[in-house]
C-alpha cells in the first residue's frame, strides 16, 4: 500500500471517528433526561481525560514525578467557580463572610473563567517551579503533594472567606450549556498538549525524561524543559478542576485531596505512562468502571440474583464480600495487578493508532508464534545439555 | 497566654512529637536502603491502630500490645515482599507508585473492613493515668511518649552502630551491589529494616491514638506524609535526625493549633519542608551527596 | 606565526587546570591548547583523569582552579575559595580570582559537542529522533509556534538536515529502529551524528573506540578524519586505544596522575620515556 492511500485511509477512519462520537454525543442531547447517567459518564471521563493527560505530560513525558495535580484543580475550580456565579446569588452563597467588594460584580463566561484559571495555575506552578523543579524525583513528589496540601489549606481558611467563602466552598456554578460544550474543551485541551508533545518542545521532554546528562550536553536546559512541561501541566489541571467544578456545580476543598492525585494516577498508569491515548482510555475505563461496579458496594442476598431461589435457605443469604467500599478495595487491587504484572498499562508508551489497531491481530500471532519458538528453543537447548552431560557421565 | 498553658502546649507537641519521630525513623531506614518513600507507612500505622482496637477486645492490654506490634510487623514484611521485591530492579517511578498503590489499598481495604467512620481508640488504663500539676493535667501517655521515643532511638541507634545487623545495614544503604558481593543477604537486611521500621510505627501508633481517641481510615496518610517530612528535615537516612525532625514537627503543630490556625496545621508541616529543601536540601544533619557522572 | 594570528586559531585553551575531589587532586595544573582543524589527543593510563578534564570541558564538572577558554571566551574559571582553599593542594593558588561557571547546555550552545564513554542515547527513541531532539536548541522557535505548527519551516529544516546526517553515517536504513536495539558500532556513530547535529566547532570524543574490535576502530579513525574535514571540525579525542590515536592525531598530551607528563606529535610521544613508563610501569618493573 503507498504511503499516501495509508494517509487518505487514515483521514477517512478519523473522520468516522469524530462524527460518530458526535452522532452519539447529539443522541444524548436530544433527550438530556432519558440519558442523564450517560451524559454524566461521559463529562466526567473527558474532564479527568484532561486531569490524566495533564499529569502525563510531566510524569510521563518529562520524567517528572509531580503529584500535585489536585491542588491546580483546586485553584483552578475555586478561580473558574469564583468567576462564574450569578451575581445575584452571591450574597447568599458568601452570606456567611460577605463577598469582597472588589470582586462582587466581575462575572466572566466559563471559557474566560477557564482560561483565568489556566493562566493562575501557570503561574503559580512557575513560581514553584523555581524551588521545587530542581529536586530528585522523590523529593519533588513529596514536595508537591505537601503544595496540594497547603492550597487545600489555604482555601479552606476563614481568612480568605471574603473571597473563598472558606471550607463552605463556592457553590451554584451554572453548569454546561450542553455536552457538547464540555466534551469540545476537554478535547481541544488534550489536542493541545497532545500537539505539544509532538513538537520539538515534546522531543526535548522526552530526551529529559530518557536521561538528563545526555539531554543537557546536547544543549537542552534542563530546568527551562522541566518548568515548561511542569506549568503548561499544571495550567490544564487547572483547566480540569475549573470543568470539574462547573460539572459539580460546586467546589469544595474536601474533594481535591491525595485521594484525588491518587485517582488520576492510578488512570494514567492503567492507560500507560507516557501515552496520550492510554491517559484517554485509563480515565473512561476508571471512571467507567467505578460507576458500573457501583453493585458491588451494595448488599446482595442470592435471591436478589437469583429470583428462584426466594424463599429457600440459599437465597435468603448474604452474597458474601459485597459491602461499601469493596469497590474500592478492587480498584486499588487493580493498580497494584498492574503496576507489578503488567506496567506498560493498555497502550504502552507508544501512542494507539490506526494501524497499531489494524496490527493487533498480526501483533497476537506474532507473539505466540514467538513463544512457541522460545519453548522450542528452550526443549533443544534442554535435550543439548542433558546430551552433553549423558556423554560426559560416559566418559 | 499563662504559663501553664504554654507548658501543657509544650507537653502535648513533644508527646506528639514522639510518636512522629517513631513513624519517621521506619521512612528514613527503609530510604536510607531503597532510596525510596514507602508512602504505605502511614497507613501501616493506621492498621495498627485497628488492630489494637481489635486485639484488646479479646485480650489484655499487656499481651494486646506485643499482638499488635507483631501484627504490624507481618503486614509491613508482607507488603515488601509482594509490592516492593519484585521491583527491585525496575525504575524508581515504578516503586514509588507501587508504593502508593499499596497505601491506596490499606486504606480502601480499612475503609472495607472497619467502615469510613472513626471508631473509638480503646483507652489503656495505665497510659491514660492523669496527673494534674496545679492548672497542668497530663496524661501518663504525654509524658511517656518522648521518654520512650528518645530510650528507643539510643537502643536503634546502638544497634546499627555497634552489631553486625547495623553494619550490615549500613553497608546495604552505601552500596546494594557491593554488600551483596561481601555476603551480605541484602533481602533479609531489608526485611529486618521493615521489621524495625514497623514495630516502631506500632508504637507510635499506640501512643499517638491514645492522645487522639479515634482511628479512621484516613488517619494514616496525612502524618504519615508528615513523618516522611520530618525524616527529611532531619536528614534522610539519618536515625537521630529524623527523631529530632518528628518533634520539631510534632511542636510546630501544635504550636500552630494553639496559635488559632488550625487549618494551617498540616499545611505548616509542608512549608517547613520547603523552606527546608531550599535551605539546607540534605536535611538538618544529612550528607550532602555527590553524583557521579 | 604573529601572536594574533595564533590566538585566533586556538580553539580551545585550558589554562592551569587543576580539579580536587577532597584531598584527591584528580587533575593537576593541566595546561594545553587545540587549535582549529586539528585532531589533538588525550591519552593516560587508567585513572589518569582524562575524563574528568574532559568533564570539566564540558561543563559537567566546576574546576578548582585554573581557566577554559573557548574560542578566546572564558568558559569556565574555578579559583579555590571558602573551605577548598584551606584544603587546597594544587600549584597556582591565588592566580585565578573569579569563578565562572557554565552548565553543559549552555556549552554545547557555544560550540562544543561531546560524546560519552558508555554512549547515552536515548534507547527507546528511534534513531532518527535521537539526532532531530539535538537540533532542538539552535531552532527558531518558542512553545506557542511549535505547538500550533508555525514553526514548520524550521520543524522541515530539522528534519530534513537529519535525514542528511544519516544518511552519511550510513544510518538512514535504521532511523525507524530503537537506538537500543542497534548494534555497538552503529550505536556509535549515531552518537557521534547526533554531537554533530547540534552544529558545534569542536567536536569532544571520549573514547570513541572503546570496547571495538581492531578493524572497527581502523573504520573508526577513518570516520573520524572524514568527518572532521566535512564539517569543518576540531576534534578532541580521549582515548587509551593507541593504534587509533597514533593514527590520526595530529598532536597528543599524554598526562598521568593529573599531570602533564608529554606533548608533542604521535612520534614524539610514542617514543618518550616517561609516556613508556606511565604506560608500562618501567621504572618498578625494571
Amino acid at each position: 500500500m503507498s504511503a499516501n492511500r495509508k494517509k487518505y485511509i487514515r483521514w477517512i477512519l478519523d473522520a468516522a471517528l469524530i462524527a460518530a462520537i458526535l452522532i452519539y454525543l447529539d443522541i444524548l442531547q436530544a433527550d438530556t433526561t432519558a440519558h442523564s447517567y450517560a451524559i454524566t459518564i461521559i463529562e466526567r471521563s473527558c474532564i479527568y481525560a484532561v486531569a490524566a493527560v495533564s499529569m502525563n505530560l510531566i510524569i510521563g513525558f518529562t520524567g517528572q514525578f509531580s503529584l500535585g495535580t489536585a491542588g491546580f484543580m483546586c485553584i483552578g475550580a475555586y478561580v473558574t467557580g469564583i468567576l462564574t456565579i450569578p451575581v445575584k446569588m452571591r450574597d447568599q452563597i458568601y452570606y456567611l463572610y460577605g463577598m469582597a467588594g472588589w470582586l462582587h460584580d466581575i462575572r466572566l463566561p466559563m471559557l474566560a473563567a477557564l482560561a483565568i484559571s489556566a493562566l493562575i495555575c501557570g503561574v503559580i506552578a512557575y513560581v514553584i517551579g523555581w524551588p521545587v523543579l530542581r529536586l530528585k524525583s522523590d523529593y519533588l513528589a513529596i514536595a508537591t503533594l505537601g503544595f496540594s496540601e497547603i492550597i487545600r489549606a489555604i482555601f479552606g481558611w476563614d481568612g480568605l472567606g471574603k473571597i473563598t467563602n472558606a471550607s463552605y466552598g463556592v457553590s451554584n456554578i451554572p453548569p454546561f450549556a450542553n455536552i457538547f460544550e464540555c466534551v469540545a474543551i476537554c478535547g481541544v485541551s488534550i489536542l493541545i498538549m497532545s500537539l505539544l508533545i509532538r513538537s520539538s518542545y515534546g522531543r526535548a521532554f522526552k530526551a529529559v525524561r530518557d536521561d538528563d546528562v545526555a539531554a543537557e550536553a546536547m544543549g537542552i536546559n534542563l530546568f527551562h524543559t522541566k518548568q515548561l512541561s511542569f506549568v503548561v501541566s499544571s495550567a490544564f489541571a487547572g483547566v480540569a478542576g475549573g470543568l470539574l467544578a462547573v460539572f459539580m456545580r460546586s467546589a469544595v476543598t474536601s474533594t481535591f485531596t491525595v485521594a484525588l492525585t491518587y485517582n488520576i494516577l492510578l488512570m494514567v498508569v492503567l492507560g500507560g505512562i507516557g501515552s496520550v491515548s492510554g491517559s484517554i482510555i485509563g480515565a473512561f475505563l476508571v471512571t467507567g468502571s467505578q460507576e458500573w461496579l457501583r453493585f458491588l458496594d451494595k448488599e446482595y442476598f442470592f435471591s436478589d440474583l437469583f429470583p428462584g431461589l426466594a424463599g429457600t435457605a440459599f437465597g435468603a443469604a448474604r452474597v458474601p464480600l459485597l459491602r461499601n467500599g469493596f469497590r474500592m478495595v478492587i480498584f486499588s487491587i487493580l493498580l497494584m495487578v498492574v503496576v507489578l504484572f503488567w506496567n506498560h498499562g493498555i497502550t504502552g508508551s507508544r501512542e494507539l493508532s490506526w494501524e497499531r489497531i489494524a496490527g493487533i491481530p498480526a501483533a497476537v500471532r506474532e507473539k505466540k508464534k514467538r513463544k512457541a519458538e522460545a519453548a522450542e528453543r528452550r526443549a533443544r537447548e534442554e535435550a543439548a545439555a542433558a546430551a552433553l552431560e549423558k556423554e560426559v557421565r560416559g566418559q | 497566654m499563662s504559663f501553664s498553658y504554654f507548658i501543657q502546649q509544650l507537653l502535648n507537641g513533644l508527646s506528639l512529637g514522639g510518636a512522629y519521630a517513631l513513624i519517621a525513623i521506619g521512612y528514613t531506614m527503609v530510604y536510607g536502603i531503597l532510596r525510596m518513600i514507602n508512602f504505605a507507612h502511614g497507613d501501616e500505622f493506621m492498621m495498627a491502630g485497628y488492630f489494637m482496637i481489635y486485639s484488646i477486645a479479646v485480650l489484655p492490654w499487656f499481651i494486646a500490645i506485643p499482638v499488635v506490634i507483631l501484627a504490624t510487623v507481618v503486614l509491613g514484611v508482607l507488603i515488601e515482599r509482594v509490592a516492593y521485591r519484585p521491583l527491585r530492579s525496575a525504575p524508581r517511578m515504578s516503586v514509588m507508585i507501587s508504593a502508593i498503590g499499596v497505601s491506596y489499598l490499606l486504606e480502601n481495604l480499612a475503609n472495607y473492613l472497619f467502615t469510613a467512620m472513626p471508631q473509638s481508640y480503646p483507652q489503656i488504663p495505665i497510659l491514660k493515668h492523669v496527673y494534674t500539676f496545679g492548672d497542668i493535667s497530663v496524661s501518663r501517655v504525654t509524658i511517656l511518649a518522648p521518654i520512650l521515643t528518645i530510650i528507643l532511638t539510643i537502643l536503634l541507634v546502638m544497634l546499627v552502630d555497634k552489631t553486625k545487623l547495623g553494619m550490615a545495614m549500613r553497608a546495604c544503604s552505601k552500596d546494594q551491589e557491593t554488600a551483596r558481593i561481601m555476603g551480605i543477604k541484602v533481602d533479609h537486611i531489608i526485611t529486618m529494616t521493615f521489621v524495625i521500621g514497623c514495630a516502631l510505627a506500632a508504637v507510635g501508633s499506640i501512643l499517638y491514638f491514645t492522645d487522639r481517641n479515634t482511628v479512621q481510615p484516613y488517619s494514616g496518610s496525612l502524618p504519615g506524609l508528615k513523618c516522611f517530612v520530618a525524616a527529611v528535615i532531619g536528614g534522610i537516612g539519618n536515625i537521630p535526625g529524623a527523631v529530632i525532625g518528628g518533634f520539631i514537627v510534632g511542636i510546630c503543630q501544635i504550636a500552630i493549633t494553639a496559635a488559632g490556625y488550625s487549618v494551617f496545621s498540616d499545611a505548616f508541616t509542608f512549608v517547613l519542608l520547603f523552606i527546608i529543601l531550599l535551605v539546607r536540601p540534605s536535611g538538618l544533619f544529612g550528607e550532602k551527596a555527590v553524583e557521579k557522572v | 606565526m604573529s601572536g594574533q594570528k595564533e590566538a585566533r586559531e586556538t580553539v580551545l585553551r585550558l589554562e592551569d587546570l587543576t580539579m580536587q575531589f577532597g584531598g584527591v587532586v584528580a587533575v593537576n595544573n593541566l595546561s594545553m591548547e587545540v587549535k582549529k582543524g586539528e585532531i589533538v589527543a588525550l591519552i593516560g593510563p587508567n585513572g589518569a583523569g582524562k575524563t574528568t578534564a574532559f568533564n570539566c570541558i564540558t561543563g559537567v564538572y566546576q574546576p578548582t582552579n585554573g581557566r577554559i577558554e573557548f574560542q578566546g571566551q572564558t568558559l569556565m574559571e574555578g579559583c579555590p575559595a571558602g573551605r577548598v582553599a584551606k584544603s587546597y593542594a594544587g600549584e597556582n593558588a591565588g592566580k585565578y580570582t573569579k569563578n565562572t561557571h557554565h552548565s553543559p547546555d549552555e556549552i554545547c550552545r557555544a560550540g562544543i559537542a561531546r560524546t560519552f564513554q558508555n554512549i547515552r542515547l536515548f534507547p527507546g527513541q528511534s534513531a532518527f529522533d535521537n539526532v532531530l531532539v539535538a537540533k532542538h536548541m539552535r531552532a527558531k522557535q518558542n512553545p506557542f509556534t511549535a505547538t500550533f505548527g508555525l514553526n514548520h519551516k524550521e520543524e522541515k529544516r530539522m528534519r530534513e538536515e537529519t535525514w542528511e546526517l544519516l544518511r552519511d553515517q550510513n544510518l538512514d536504513g535504521f532511523a525507524d529502529y530503537p537506538a537500543g536495539s542497534l548494534p555497538y558500532g552503529m550505536q556509535r556513530r549515531l552518537e557521534i551524528a547526533r554531537a554533530l547535529a547540534t552544529d558545534p566547532t569542536l567536536l569532544c570524543l571520549d573514547e570513541p573506540a572503546a570496547g571495538m574490535n581492531p578493524q572497527e576502530t581502523l573504520e573508526l579513525s577513518d570516520f573520524i578524519c572524514k568527518i572532521r574535514d566535512q564539517y569543518h571540525l576540531t576534534v578532541l579525542l580521549i582515548e587509551h586505544h593507541m593504534n587509533l590515536v597514533m593514527g590520526i592525531s595530529d598532536r597528543i598530551y599524554c598526562i598521568d596522575f593529573g599531570r602533564l607528563i608529554a606533548e608533542g606529535t604521535a612520534d614524539q610521544v610514542a617514543n618518550d620515556p616517561k609516556v613508556i613508563s606511565a604506560y608500562l610501569g618501567m621504572q618498578e618493573v625494571v
